[in-house]
Formats: structure tokens, sequence, C-alpha cells
């Protein structure tokens, strides 16, 4: 049932857009036989080979380097630094969606930017902002680094989470004890048993990656920009004669995405081989821990540069006037906060509430789900796992301005609900993926004894098992009211622009011309998760305050 | 925000169309057959679904006052339909007519003109004409080619009602550029000798456009060719030496002409970061509005070539389905009153300028104009000088494409 309700929408979003880039475009004359004029109109576009380009560079550029930075870092500092504190400091990151940090970003590294005004005049001589592509520059160096300050805390929490389950420091001092360096013996015998716990979330993020629209539209190239991007401007556009193109442009990003994962899927072989010819050799020597060291300090730099670009917000959220090349605002107004009625009250409204019933739906779906597994005995099937996973790999402009055709043509409007609706579609996959380990880790004694105790299924299921997983439902209620707050195209398509949300204002504020505004809707919009977070960790401690093993203190 | 235009044109396709409101009123009624007072009386409680342009958050203000007011005056209910492009709302019309909902159509009021206007008169897709019917137009300069009844070269013919007057002004920092150019061969000679300095909005958007078409005009060699719409031939032609200014005037801009600021807005940012020295805009009044609310230094002031610059007169139009016609009128002519186009002028509230002829206005009606305060940084309409009339709207139709042609690779 649930399988089955996930997979319609997506078949049916999907099965509109190949349709219409085969030429049945909807609201028209249906032709006769397939057609090749939205191939035809997208192949004609202005910049269509270099967007392509630079989809496929900034997707692959950034895939590879936060999997390499992640994985160094973790050797750095594995079992040298506590993994509950490493999540705790990664909270931030991991929280705050991609357009607020894109726009952090941006305030941080741009010509006129906090790093340009630390530095000038005194170091650099400008007096004025230079004229240098620091941001939204033609080759997306910018866009690859925004999504570093993403992707690696979240490759860093997934490889740790992983390591938990290995036996990493037996491997590693037989490793020594057979004289490689610490570096050789991660990359050699560590990694190799990681990756395969950790491939999926690495097809996320390179799926993703490809795909991403709301921090390529604020950090991402413009002329032309990615392919996404152009994508969803056609979608966007008032004339209708670029249905076309956007069609045919959603169809080739899908192949892009399916052919790079497959693509990626292949490296993997070849680099197994690679790599076990290379241990094969067994040379103990060259120096591997340097670049270690080095991989080590640009993940540094990395996580710094994202903490950095939050604080940003917060200064220009507050700012009132702020010329270059000042390093702090000359004053500061809270005239834009208390201006709710013409500002953010509608928008932090919609967020909260789009927030709250998508996360409330899901995490009553995955308790059915999981509930539904336990109950049948049924183990989780691989076909489950990818099915889940699907709204996740697959790029969203290529199934949601379908799947809002398909609505249309069943009579339901753009509107809360459609927009609730194709969120929980994304919602619902991580709560999923986050409830699942400490569901089924839960001591099934524990409900045996209840039920000897003559405790009925219902009364097993209030008194025993809920309060025993509040922390994770909690944990997972959390972290689906981040991916609902972040959520951007959704948001966008299905609510047709009439439900506007903290992230929808501010990518689109972002090009616009009051900083001081797009400050304080990106740092509402990275608060109101972490918030989530908080109450995650601290309300089983205030609610278990007498009872110290449910309070738990592993985030 | 932006809406999904071809969304909500797929909405009105496969949507039955609507029946929540009663239809049939006075849509078919020649307009100034009745008298004025029976519009009033109709027009009270009905609701009026204005769409118009949500870029710029002091129109976005006024238009809510003019809801105010509205409601307590007349009984009106006024919703302020925000658009992000006005191609939005023509092709949501369009789409009503092609599913045949030709009653009860979703919007009353539209703010409009060009080449959108065009569209939606060549397509027959507008009500009236009815500016005669407006009292107010009687302080109208209404004799043939006066910009107040045409809209880009095109004779409005009674169904568009003027609200406010844009005008294209250079804006600048005199701290920064103390001997400011005078024509675009003059801005071309400044962009030589200060590399990256200059900008324009990307020309999808329409402040870039109306950059590229102030240049087309001064560039020109036969401006009355501008008046005619534009055919292939002709306007390859007639462009030849515009493109030959830009070939030379790129290399010079921000970036290298590589890339631009979407639009006005994000230049005015780069303005008060002094990244540039020019931003633009269609307000005479913004400048002196932007260093009041911090957004530029107090140095900025306006600027207009000596030919004169391009200038259009804002409308309103009524679309042909629209179920609430006679408050649609009624709010159109509380547009045009005195107290209304004052209230507008007033740089504290939108200081777009007054669309009325000053020498129609009675003595006290006067009086409310020339109490208005006039900071540092409002030009007066003598320094802003003569306006340019807008070419043919196929001509900035046709710019666009060519450009991005031109210049994306």
């Amino acid at each position: 049932m649930l399988a089955g309700g996930f997979l319609l929408p997506l078949l049916a979003g999907l099965g509109a857009t190949l349709g219409a880039a085969a030429g049945y475009l909807p609201g028209r004359p249906l032709p006769e036989t397939p057609s090749l004029q939205p191939l035809r109109s997208l192949l004609a576009e202005p910049g269509f080979l270099r967007a392509v380009g630079q989809t496929l560079g900034t997707g692959l550029a950034s895939t590879v380097l936060a999997l390499v930075l992640a994985a160094s870092f973790c050797g750095l500092v594995h079992q040298r630094l506590p993994t509950r504190l490493a999540g705790r400091s990664l909270a931030p990151l991991l929280a705050a969606p991609h357009s607020a940090l894109a726009i952090g970003l941006a305030f941080l590294l741009a010509p006129w930017g906090w790093i340009a005004r630390w530095l000038s005049p005194w170091a650099t001589g400008w007096e004025f902002p230079p004229d240098l592509p620091l941001v939204q520059d033609p080759l997306g160096i910018a866009l690859v680094l925004g999504l570093l300050t993403k992707e690696v805390p979240f490759l860093l929490l997934v490889l740790l989470a992983a390591l938990a389950q290995l036996p990493v420091q037996e491997d590693l001092q037989r490793a020594r004890a057979l004289g490689y360096s610490r570096a050789k013996a991660w990359v050699g015998v560590v990694l190799p048993r990681a990756y395969p716990l950790v491939r999926l979330p690495v097809l996320f993020v390179l799926a993703f990656s490809l795909s991403v629209v709301d921090m390529a539209l604020v950090l991402g190239p413009t002329q032309p920009p990615t392919l996404a991007v152009a994508v969803t401007r056609w979608f966007l556009a008032p004339d209708p004669a670029f249905l076309g193109p956007a069609f045919a442009g959603a169809a080739l990003q899908l192949a892009i995405v399916l052919a790079v994962m497959g693509g990626w899927l292949l490296g993997e072989r070849a680099v197994a081989a690679m790599g076990r010819a290379w241990l094969a050799r067994g040379s103990r020597g060259g120096a591997g821990d340097p670049w270690l060291a080095a991989a080590g300090l640009a993940t540094t730099v990395v996580l710094l540069l994202g903490l950095l670009a939050l604080v940003a917000l917060g200064f220009w959220a507050f700012a009132e006037r702020w010329p270059f090349p000042a390093a702090w605002p000359t004053e500061f107004s809270l005239a834009r906060w208390t201006n709710l009625a013409g500002g953010w009250g509608e928008a932090f409204g919609n967020s909260l509430a789009l927030g709250a019933a998508t996360t409330a739906a899901s995490l009553l779906l995955a308790m059915l789900w999981l509930e539904g597994e336990e109950r049948g005995h049924l183990p989780r099937a691989r076909w489950a796992t990818v099915l889940v996973a699907l709204p996740l790999l697959l790029p969203q402009v290529a199934f949601l301005y379908g799947l809002q055709v398909v609505l249309l043509r069943a009579g339901v409007g753009p509107g809360f609900l459609a927009v609730a609706w194709a969120q929980a579609l994304f919602v619902l996959p991580y709560t999923l993926i986050v409830l699942s380990p400490p569901w089924k880790a839960l001591d099934p004694r524990l409900l045996a004894v209840a039920a000897s105790l003559g405790a009925g299924p219902n009364r097993r299921w209030l008194t025993v098992k809920l309060p025993l997983l509040l922390r994770p439902l909690l944990t997972a209620g959390a972290v689906g009211f981040a991916v609902s707050v972040a959520l951007y195209l959704p948001t966008l398509f299905l609510g047709a622009g009439r439900v506007p949300t903290l992230t929808t204002e501010a990518v689109t504020l972002a090009s616009g011309g009051d900083r001081r505004l797009v400050g304080l809707f990106a740092l509402l919009q990275a608060l109101l998760p972490l918030v989530a977070y908080l109450l995650a960790l601290l309300l089983p401690r205030w609610i278990w305050r007498h009872r110290r093993a449910l309070a738990g203190g592993s985030a | 925000m932006r809406l999904l235009p071809t969304l909500l044109l797929l909405n009105a396709l496969l949507l039955p169309p609507g029946t929540a409101r009663a239809a049939g009123d006075t849509a078919a009624e020649p307009a100034p057959a009745r008298p004025w007072e029976e519009v009033v009386a109709e027009a009270r409680g009905q609701t009026v679904y204005w769409a118009a342009w949500a870029g710029d958050s002091r129109t976005n203000a006024f238009l809510r006052w003019v809801a105010g007011e509205v409601r307590e005056r007349y009984g009106i209910r006024l919703e302020h339909w925000k658009l992000s492009d006005t191609g939005e709302a023509v092709a949501r019309i369009a789409a009503e007519k092609a599913a045949g909902r030709d009653e009860d159509g979703s919007i009353d009021l539209l703010w409009v003109n060009g080449p959108n206007f065009l569209a939606l008169k060549e397509a027959d897709l507008l009500y009236g004409p009815f500016l005669g019917s407006l009292p107010h137009s009687r302080y109208l300069d209404r004799s043939p080619g006066s910009p107040a009844v045409t809209d880009f070269t095109v004779p409005t013919e009674g169904y568009e009602s003027p609200w406010r007057l844009a005008r294209l002004v250079l804006l600048y920092d005199r701290d920064r550029v103390p001997d400011p150019p005078a024509n675009t061969d003059e801005l071309l000679a400044w962009a030589r000798e200060h590399p990256g300095r200059l900008t324009h909005p990307d020309p999808a958007n329409f402040m870039g456009a109306t950059f590229l078409k102030q240049a087309l005009l001064e560039q020109v060699t036969d401006p009355a060719a501008l008046a005619a719409p534009a055919t292939p031939e002709r306007f390859a032609e007639v462009t030849a030496p515009l493109w030959e200014w830009y070939d030379a005037l790129r290399p010079h801009l921000w970036r290298q002409g590589r890339s631009f600021p979407a639009d006005e807005f994000a230049q005015r940012q780069l303005l008060a970061d002094g990244a540039v020295d020019f931003g633009l805009s269609f307000d005479p009044a913004s400048a002196a509005a932007a260093v009041r609310e911090g957004l530029l230094p107090e140095s900025v002031r306006t600027l207009s070539f000596e030919g004169g610059m391009i200038g259009n007169f804002s409308f309103v139009a009524i679309p042909y389905n629209s179920g609430a016609t006679a408050a649609a009128r009624v709010v159109a002519n509380f547009l045009l009153a005195p107290a209304t186009q004052a209230r507008a002028e007033d740089i504290r509230v939108l200081g777009s300028f007054s669309v009325l002829e000053r020498d129609r206005l009675s003595a006290g009606e006067r009086a409310l104009f020339d109490a208005l305060p006039s900071p540092p940084g409002l030009p007066t309409p003598e320094e802003l000088g003569p306006v340019r009339p807008e070419p043919h709207p196929s001509w900035m139709t046709r710019l666009t494409r060519v450009w991005k042609e031109r210049y994306t690779r």
C-alpha cells in the first residue's frame, strides 16, 4: 500500500515529463506521432552544451571532493574525537538548508563579501568591490564549494556511523603492525570496508549535486546556468513556448543522473581493482600522511567557511547600513524584524505549518511501515530500500512539474495541500532512514516482559515502545522538519508560487536588491531546523529527567 | 514571489470554469451610457483581483493602502494578485479564453503596458472602452498621441487607464562620477576610461531591455522607423548601429559583459557597494527613496541624457471576462483622483510622478502637489528633460531575443 502510494506519483510525474519531452505537451493538441520538436528546441537554446558541461563538472567535482575530504577527515579524527561531539558540532551545517548556506557563502565570498571586507583596503587596496567573478563564476567553483559545505558534513556523519559498526581499531592496529602508515592503513584497510555501508548516501550526494537548483541559483554560473537551473527557468517562463525545451531538458537531466550513477558504479569497480593491485604490491613506503593532513586541513576550511557563512547571515539580518569596505555594519536596525505583515510573517507561518504537517504525517507513516514489517516478521527487501530512496535519487526537475500536470488533470489545483503532499515524498524517506536502525535495535525482551505481564498489543505499544523510542522519534522528526523547511522546487512547483515559504522567498530575494532582507529570511530559514534539532535533543532529557537511561546521552 | 504562469494556464485549461461568483453583469454594456452613481452602487460588495507586478515593496505598500481606501469608501474588496512578470497574467487570460471561461475570470484589473497590452488588445481580451466613463479622466490629456492615451506607440482607445508615470533614469554617485555622461556615446567613452564600472540588468528583465531600447533610440539613424512594427529585415537594418555600439561597449562592462545583475534592484546593490557606478530605474524618485531606506549612500543622484529618456505611462486594464467590471472601474477612477495621485507622488510613499495635467486641476488640488516635500536626490521635472516615446512593442521582443542569441555562448 505504502509502497504503491509512493511509487505512483513518482511514476506519474516521470511519465508526464517523458511524454511531454516526446512531444505530448499538456494543454496542446496531441500530435499523432512522437515529435522531436521539444528536443530540437532544447538543442537550439543558446548555451545548451555549456550548461550540460557545467552540470557534469560541478556535480562530479563536488561529489568526489566531498567523499575524499570526508574520508580523509574521518581518518584523521577517528577515535581522537568523540563521535557524539563531532555530530553535534556539525549540527548547524547539517540542519541549515542548502539555500541558506548558499546565501551565507555569497555574503562571505563575493567581491563585496565579508572576506574581501576584512582584507580591504589595507591588504588588497580595494576601495570598491573588485570586478572578479568570485561567486557565480563561469567554472562553478563557488557552487562546488557551496555543495561541499553541505555534503562534507553529511558524508562525515554517515561515515562515522558506518565506522562505528566496524572493528576499525583492530584493523588499524594490524595494518600498523605490518608497517603501513596511518594514511595507507586507512585507505587500504578501513575505507574499502566502510564504503559499501555509505554507498547509498554517496549516490544521494551525486544525484543531488548534479541536479541542485536553489544553491545553483545563488552560487552557480549564470550565462548560461547549469541545466537544472535552466530547466527550472523555462518551466517558470511566462511564455508557454518554453515548455518544450523545459520538458526535454527535464528528461535529459534524468538521463544524465542515471548515466552518471551508472558510470559511478562502474568506476567503483575500477577503483577497487586498482586498489587491490596496489595493496598486493604491499609497498610500505611513500608519504601518505601529509596528504591526509592536507585533506584534513581543506575539510576544516570548508567546515569553517560554512559556519562563518551562517554568522554572516546573522550580521546582515540585523544591519541597517553596511557600506563597503567596512568589516562590520555601521548601523544596526530591527526595522525589518518588526515588520511582520509586510515582511516575513506569512513565509514563516507557511514554513512552520508545512514542516509540522509533513513531519507528523511522515512519522506516522514511517511507524506504520516499521510496525508492519515487524508484525509480519518481514525483512526489509532491497527493492523497498531503493523505492523509499527514489525521490532522493532522481532529479527533482525530472518529475515534479510532470507531477503537477497529473494533479491538475485529477482536479487538484496548486496550493498548500499539494505542496505538503509533495514535500512528504522527500520527508518520509529521511524519517524512515533515521528511524529504522533504533526501531530494529529495540530489545524484544522488553515487549515480551510487558506481554507476559498481561499488556495487549496497543498497551505495549503505548507504554513500552513509544517511550523507549521517544528519542529516535524526535530525532527523525527533527530531520524531517529540516528537510521540509529546506525544500525549494517541490514548494515552488506544487504551490505555483502561491505558498511562499522562507526558502522560496529567500532564493527569490537573493538575486534582488536588499541583502538585509535576504539575510533575515536566510537566517530564519537556518534557525528553524536548528531549533527542531535542539528540541529533539533537549525534550527527552526534560521528559525523562527522572529516567536517566531513557534520557540518553548520545545524539 | 514568482507565479507559475504556464501552470496556471494548464490550471485554466484542465479545470472546469469556476462558478463561485454570480456571473453576467455589465460586460456587454457600453460603458459611458450609465450614470457613474449606478456603477458605484453596483461596485459595492464586489471583489477586484488586481494582478500587478510585485517586485517593488513600496508599490506593494501603496496597493495595500488603495485596498484600504476603496474598502472604506466604496465597499470594494481589492486583492493584490502578485506577479513577478506581467506576461503571467496575459497567459492566464488567454488560457481562460481558450478554455471558454468567458465570465467571472480570475483577474479583474491588470497593471499592464507595452507588449503585454498589445498582445491582449490584438487577441480581443480586454473590456472596454471604459476610460471615457471614468469621471476623473477629465484631468487627463486625451488628445490623440498624448502619452495618457498612447502605450508604446499603440493608441489605447479607451481600453487602458493611466495611473503612474514611469520614466527611465540613471542613478549615479556624484562623489564617484563628478561629470556624468550626457548620452550613450559619452557613456561608451566613459566605460572605456573606467572598465568594469558599468553594467545593465540582464535583458531578459524589462529593465535590461529598456537600457537597450534607450541606446537604440539614440543610436538609430531613423528614429521614425521604430514607430512601426519590426519586421525581420527592417530589424537587422535598423538595429545595426546599436549592435556596433554594444559590441564596442561590452568588453568594458562589469565582468567583461559576461554576467549581468538580474534586475534593477540587484544592480542598485552593486551601486551601493561601489562595485559599479551606475544604476537604472523607471522611477525618478527611486534614488531619493533608496537613500531614505538606507539602501544607497546619500551622494547618489539621478541622471537623464540630454536628448531625453524613455518614458511611458503605467496603465490599468480590465480583462474581457472580469466579473467585477464596475468595481474595477471604480478602482481605476480612484487611482486617477488628484488626492491619490498626490499621495503616489509623495516621495515618502511612492514618489512616482502624477499622470494628471496640472492646468486641469483646481487651485485646491494643485496645492496638494505643491505641499509635497522635495528632499535632495529628487530631480525636478526640468532636470528630467524631455520624454522619449517607447518604440513599437515588437522591437523590445526582438531586441531581447537577438541579444540573447548574440551574447550567450
